[in-house]
């Protein structure tokens, strides 16, 4: 038995070594009894008899990449506060959004206490005086779980006044989102904190370490990233970076989905872990399914640039991906067969941005937009010529310049890197061209097969399921 | 139009007294008002400026921002279908073709018995379990048109009320924060910092 029912989408086969879902295989591992019963809060303990300042050393030391997408090293970023500006505030990141992710959800469902000691952890080693904890609004078995584990927590004295009888206090606050996926970049999560509309706010000068909730400084970190701490105060910075490359120690959860034989939610060691290991491994997503050719993939999100068979040999490793055209983002990898409607497969995700934005800024608003009507007509045959070119205008004026993609020997490219210029505040302007400049470099032939044929071959959905592809 | 009963007043000042400022509350109270009414009301959206201390076009403001928020009655069950990359390779455009049909609604209506709102979702973080939908944010994975019938009509007998409540109830277990332990909230104007927490040495 590889996979759980009460934890739909993960599967643990093989030896790999186990950072933060070490009790996925556990019914009951959301529950104090059992979290105390399996080493929990031992991260808690062992970082109280340490300095604050030794605890943070340990984190630096162990450069835990954020798990969130931009992959900044946490204890980097804890550093980056101003040494006498107070107080400063906890706010994590559980608003996970983006398309094709999902690990929070279930590191919030499965493994509630460990986010928590996780938040303690890195409260008392930064001297973050509140935590609030945000959670996206669609998730409401995360909401009870953490809720629960919460009022578990309080009376059991790991939360609140004086901790386990130190002079560590702090409170840890439920709050909750209500649909917005801009609300996951950190100064709109901030924003929507404070009981406002979930607008970006513009860095420099809102950098959260130093301008943050309430304007002071702030440490937004992602919930896989805070879930990683309690492991490394048991088992040290050393068995840490022991795991994976020295660049991207550790291991990171990742979600393969799409046309693939076994999809599902792996935690993989990082680094080393090629994404063909991941699309055809046996521990893995077990090949294409129906023994189809694979066409392309995105690995790091619907934010990022894809990739073709071509990247197949690449590991999930950030440096290497962002050199390769794109980026590992949050964790996520979308895979299409050869049966994929390019085209098509882009405007859902081109559709998501442009439906996502919040408007401030006019490219991505007006961009975004405009982009997903060009893109809609062409995949409804009424395309012409001027269209993919316009398509490529109205990205420059998202993105000045040249935007990341991947190197194609078939097509005679050669790789670019990340990152790309925006003329917008976040990246969800960027997010919703990356779809559609991916599609347009690498499958060029598909946009203008749809433009020249005006769809006298009938475009199907992306694609149809196994079962009701024959009917068509 | 209904502001928040007496039950929810006192839920919504023990939310309030957790934040720094009032106006973090602004959501929370706003989704306990949805659970109230199944909607937000305008007598609602002023009782919770009231709470909160804004204006309530500044509540307006936040609630707009929000898919979640609903300005006008949605059935007992809202069914969103999830039409993401992921989701939309593996069918789900032909899902919500077929609820369509099933319910008898196109995308965005309600059933006229108040039963059902159908709308179309973007991602919900449930990628490999494609097609996905909610009801009530409560997920439903790999989605079958078969299953997707039988859903309906399990939700029509009122066989599934203790497992997916009605539109509006977000979480059935609310944090609760014993005043004996609470460390209290901190605002930004209690500078200095914290007791466990050593000023750094200037060397």
């Amino acid at each position: 038995m590889s996979s759980y029912p009460w934890a739909a989408g993960y599967i643990d086969d093989g030896d790999r070594p186990k950072i933060v879902t070490s009790r996925f295989h556990l019914e009951d591992g959301y529950t104090l009894e059992r979290y105390q019963a399996t080493g929990g809060y031992d991260g808690l303990r062992r970082a109280l008899a340490k300095s604050p300042a030794e605890v943070h050393d340990e984190v630096r030391g162990a450069t835990i990449l954020g798990r969130g997408g931009a992959g900044f090293p946490a204890g980097t970023k804890w550093g980056l506060m101003p040494a006498d500006k107070y107080p400063r505030y906890l706010v994590v990141n559980g608003d996970e959004s983006e398309p094709g992710t999902y690990k929070d959800r279930l590191l919030m469902e499965r493994d509630p206490h460990q986010l928590i000691e996780g938040c303690l952890i890195a409260a008392y080693a930064a001297g973050l005086a509140q935590v609030f904890l945000y959670i996206r609004g669609e998730m409401p078995l995360a909401h009870e779980r953490v809720g629960q584990a919460l009022n578990e927590a309080y009376a059991a004295g790991y939360v609140g006044t004086n901790i386990l009888g130190t002079d560590f206090s702090v409170d840890i606050v439920l709050h909750w989102g209500a649909g917005a996926y801009v609300v996951g970049e950190e100064t709109a999560l901030i924003e929507s904190l404070e009981g406002k509309r979930g607008e970006p706010r513009l860095k420099p000068p809102f950098f959260p370490a130093a301008i943050g909730l309430y304007g002071q400084p702030t440490i937004v970190n992602n919930v896989e990233t805070l879930s990683n701490l309690p492991w490394l105060l048991v088992n040290g910075m050393e068995a840490y970076t022991a795991i994976g490359t020295q660049t991207s120690p550790g291991t990171r959860m990742v979600a393969v989905s799409g046309h693939v034989n076994r999809p599902g939610v792996y935690e993989i060691v990082n680094g080393t872990t090629t994404f063909r290991d991941l699309l055809y491994g046996d521990e893995f997503c077990q090949g294409i399914r129906n023994g189809n050719e694979l066409k392309a993939f995105v690995p790091g999100g619907g934010s990022a640039p894809w990739f073709t068979p071509e990247q197949l040999d690449l590991p999930f490793e950030g440096r290497l991906v962002g050199a390769a055209g794109s980026m590992l983002g949050s964790g996520a990898i979308m895979v299409m067969d050869h049966t994929t409607d390019i085209p098509a497969a882009a405007l859902t995700l081109t559709h998501f941005y442009a439906a996502e934005s919040c408007g401030q800024c006019t490219p991505c608003r007006e961009g975004g937009t405009w982009l997903e009507r060009v893109l809609s007509r062409i995949v409804d045959g009424n395309g012409t010529p001027a269209d993919l070119d316009q398509l490529l205008e109205i990205g420059e004026s998202i993105c000045p310049g040249a935007f990341p993609h991947a190197s194609s020997s078939a097509l005679g490219l050669e790789a670019t890197p990340f990152p790309y210029k925006m003329t917008t505040i976040c990246f969800v302007g960027p997010s919703a061209y990356a779809p559609v400049h991916s599609a347009l470099t690498l499958f060029r032939s598909e946009f203008e097969a749809k433009i020249t044929r005006r769809n006298s071959i009938p475009v199907t959905a992306v694609h149809a399921t196994p079962e009701t592809a024959g009917a068509h | 139009m209904a502001r928040l009963n007496d039950d929810n007043v006192r839920l919504a000042h023990e939310i309030i007294s957790r934040y720094p400022r009032r106006r973090s509350a602004t959501i929370p109270l706003l989704h306990l008002a949805q659970e109230q009414d199944g909607y937000l009301t305008d007598d609602a959206i002023r009782h919770v400026a009231e709470l909160v201390g804004a204006t309530s076009a500044e509540v307006l403001g936040t609630a707009t921002f929000y898919e979640m928020f609903k300005f006008e009655p949605v059935g007992t069950y809202l069914i969103n279908i999830c039409g993401t990359m992921s989701c939309a390779l593996m069918g789900a455009g032909e899902l919500m073709r077929h609820a369509e049909q099933t319910l008898g609604i196109p995308v965005g209506g309600t059933t006229p018995d108040g039963m059902f709102t159908l709308e179309h979702a973007e991602c919900q973080a449930a990628c490999t379990e494609a097609p996905c939908l909610q009801v009530n944010y409560r997920h439903r994975f790999r989605v079958t048109p078969a299953d997707l019938d039988r859903l309906v009509e399990d939700l029509r007998a009122g066989r599934l009320g203790a497992e997916i409540p009605p539109h509006g109830t977000l979480a059935r277990v609310r944090q609760s924060i014993p005043v004996e332990s609470a460390a209290g909230a901190v605002t930004p104007e209690q500078a200095g910092a914290p007791a466990w927490f050593p000023a750094k040495d200037p060397a």
